[in-house]
């Protein structure tokens, strides 16, 4: 089932001034219930303002967004509702925590939902279950924790709404290594367990094909490709063009097949390299 | 000669109740000490709350110690008649570029600090050239800043900071919000400021970027738990993954084969070296079975 389309999805900035520039040029795409789908491009390249346009944060100059089978912008389809079925969080989401508790950040939005008390206590605990909030941190202020615990927060705020679709846009940002690692990989569980469909956003290659089945490569406002993650991303020297960042490992089995060694062309993790160069040696 | 010298360094953060009453502390560095010679190029790593930052904002006096002391090109750090000195010794880069940014012209922005320090005009006329010149952003001098990309205006902060001729730079996490372009430019920028004689402390979660440098220092819990050259460092795979951090992904690669029994030394940390010893060890493999 197509859960998200977008035809000819259009966004200009300034229109009829002299500083238009047009955003996001003419892009369709769909994506489908359950998916893990990442988005990746050059800074500029029209990912965030593609993002806002699915849970109407922002209207199209042109084209039509589509929900669960329905245009957003038609007559009688309600904003709100859309944005209860599309969770989009921000980069660095910690800087939108507020309130005094945890607790009652995370359910800032179930209570906006109009749900009951008891509703409200089970879906945030939920939430922090998902992403590995501590009982224990509910009670304290969100500014006591740490980066990455804030993040986790942040996201749990927004999972609470429990919304079907939930677009990430760069979660894991300014993380050290070991937080991006529990971020993603709570942001995983939640995916694989709760069969909802996600959007990554992330200027890592690294991350994307850990996580995600299908990428969607940006440049200069329009699709540079929409396929699976493997295929995608054996266009190595293409990519690396259009200004993305290529994971070392991949470079150092392009450096490899000039010498002569093929490693192959998809080369993106550590365990695959090791199981090649393994594989080279006992033949 | 050492630029920067750290002696017993002890730092807690105090808390207080309504009446400023200490009512707790909380220890952020124990007991660090640390050379770093002049010219030196040093990386310091570490995963959030370690006390890198902490350490970073001792080199020109925005915190002060509690306990040993901190001097710069022979500067104590805590005496606050020779803070504006100190300022001018030390340069400080922070992680987002945009709360470093001040003007509304990139050449101005520049300017900033040397305006402010009284410099004759013509001056800071060539000083603003030179320092534009040398992050490579000369052609965006009359630009806005809001116009420009991340990497960009990280390199106009830095330009603002090396107007001002620092013998040290102290970057906190430069490229921690600019994408893989920014941050090339960003690291080709630091390496061509050190050539040029700059003693640098770079801070980073990147492990490539830490590769580069001439010395990486890791902090754990406010202490400083390994120091050496990058080679050195980069081998413990397993103890930098014990405090939350990486290693480059061809040390890895090379940490993994041997646990394979394959014959590839441990310290590998760059593509270069490492893509060499895989097309020996293949070309030997090969060799045997004949």
């Amino acid at each position: 089932m197509t859960v998200i389309e977008t035809k000819n999805l259009t966004y200009k900035y300034s229109v009829g001034t002299p500083f238009e520039v047009t955003a996001v040029k003419d892009v369709s795409f769909t994506v489908e219930k359950g998916d893990f789908i990442g988005i990746i491009g050059h800074t500029g390249s029209g990912k965030s303002t593609l993002t806002r346009h699915l849970n109407g944060l922002l209207k199209q100059t042109g084209g039509e967004v589509w929900i669960n089978g329905r245009d957003i912008r038609a007559k009688g389809v309600n904003i709100r509702d859309i944005r209860f079925e599309v969770g989009l969080v921000f980069q660095y989401s910690e800087h939108q925590l507020f309130e005094e508790t945890v607790f009652k950040d995370i359910s800032f939005g179930p209570k906006n939902m109009g749900l009951s008390e008891d509703g409200i206590k089970e879906r945030v605990l939920r939430a922090a279950e998902y992403m590995g909030v501590h009982e224990n941190w509910l009670s304290r202020s969100p500014f006591d924790l740490s980066g990455g615990q804030k993040r986790r927060v942040a996201l749990a705020g927004v999972i609470a709404m429990e919304p079907r679709i939930l677009i990430l846009d760069e979660p894991a940002a300014g993380l050290d290594p070991r937080g991006r690692e529990k971020v993603l990989k709570f942001i995983s569980d939640y995916h694989k367990s709760a069969g909802i469909t996600i959007i990554l956003v992330s200027h890592s290659m690294e991350d994307i094909v850990r996580y995600a089945g299908k990428v969607l490569v940006m440049n200069d406002g329009g699709i540079f490709c929409y396929e699976k993650t493997d295929k995608a991303f054996s266009r190595v020297k293409e990519i690396a063009e259009i200004g993305l960042g290529v994971p070392q490992i991949t470079r150092l089995a392009e450096r490899l097949r000039e010498k002569g060694v093929d490693l192959g062309t998809d080369v993106y993790t550590v365990e695959r390299a090791v199981e090649r160069i393994l594989g080279l040696m006992r033949k | 000669m050492n630029v920067i010298e750290v002696k017993n360094l002890y730092f807690e953060y105090n808390s207080y109740d309504e009446h400023d009453k200490i009512t707790g502390s909380a220890p952020v560095l124990r007991d660090i000490s640390l050379e770093i010679p002049s010219g030196q190029f040093v990386a310091v790593l570490g995963h959030n709350g370690s006390g890198k930052s902490t350490l970073a904002k001792h080199f020109n006096g925005i915190l002060t110690p509690s306990k040993g002391f901190v001097t710069v090109d022979g500067i104590d750090i805590a005496d606050d008649s020779a803070l504006q000195r100190l300022r001018q010794t030390v340069g400080m880069v922070f992680q987002n570029p945009d709360n470093q940014i001040v003007a509304t012209i990139v050449e101005e922005d520049v300017a900033f600090a040397l305006e402010n320090l009284g410099v004759p005009p013509a001056e800071i006329r060539e000083r603003i050239d030179r320092a534009l010149e040398t992050v490579d952003m000369s052609r965006f001098a009359k630009h806005a800043p809001h116009q420009l990309s991340g990497g960009q205006k990280q390199r106009v902060a830095i330009a603002g900071v090396i107007a001002m001729s620092p013998k040290v730079l102290v970057l906190d996490e430069p490229t921690a919000m600019l994408d893989p372009k920014g941050r090339g430019e960003v690291v080709r920028t630091v390496k061509k400021l050190n050539a040029d004689g700059a003693t640098i402390v770079y801070i980073t979660h990147y492990m490539e970027e830490a590769a580069e440098a001439d010395r990486v220092i890791v902090m754990d819990g406010g202490r400083v738990i390994m120091d050496g050259t990058p080679k050195e460092i980069f081998a413990e795979v397993g103890r930098l993954k014990s405090v939350g951090l990486d290693v480059p992904q061809v040390t890895e690669l090379a940490h993994e084969l041997r646990k394979n029994g394959v014959d590839i030394p441990g310290d590998v940390i760059t593509e270069e070296e490492c893509a060499e010893h895989i097309v020996k060890l293949l070309a030997r493999a090969n060799y045997d079975c004949y």
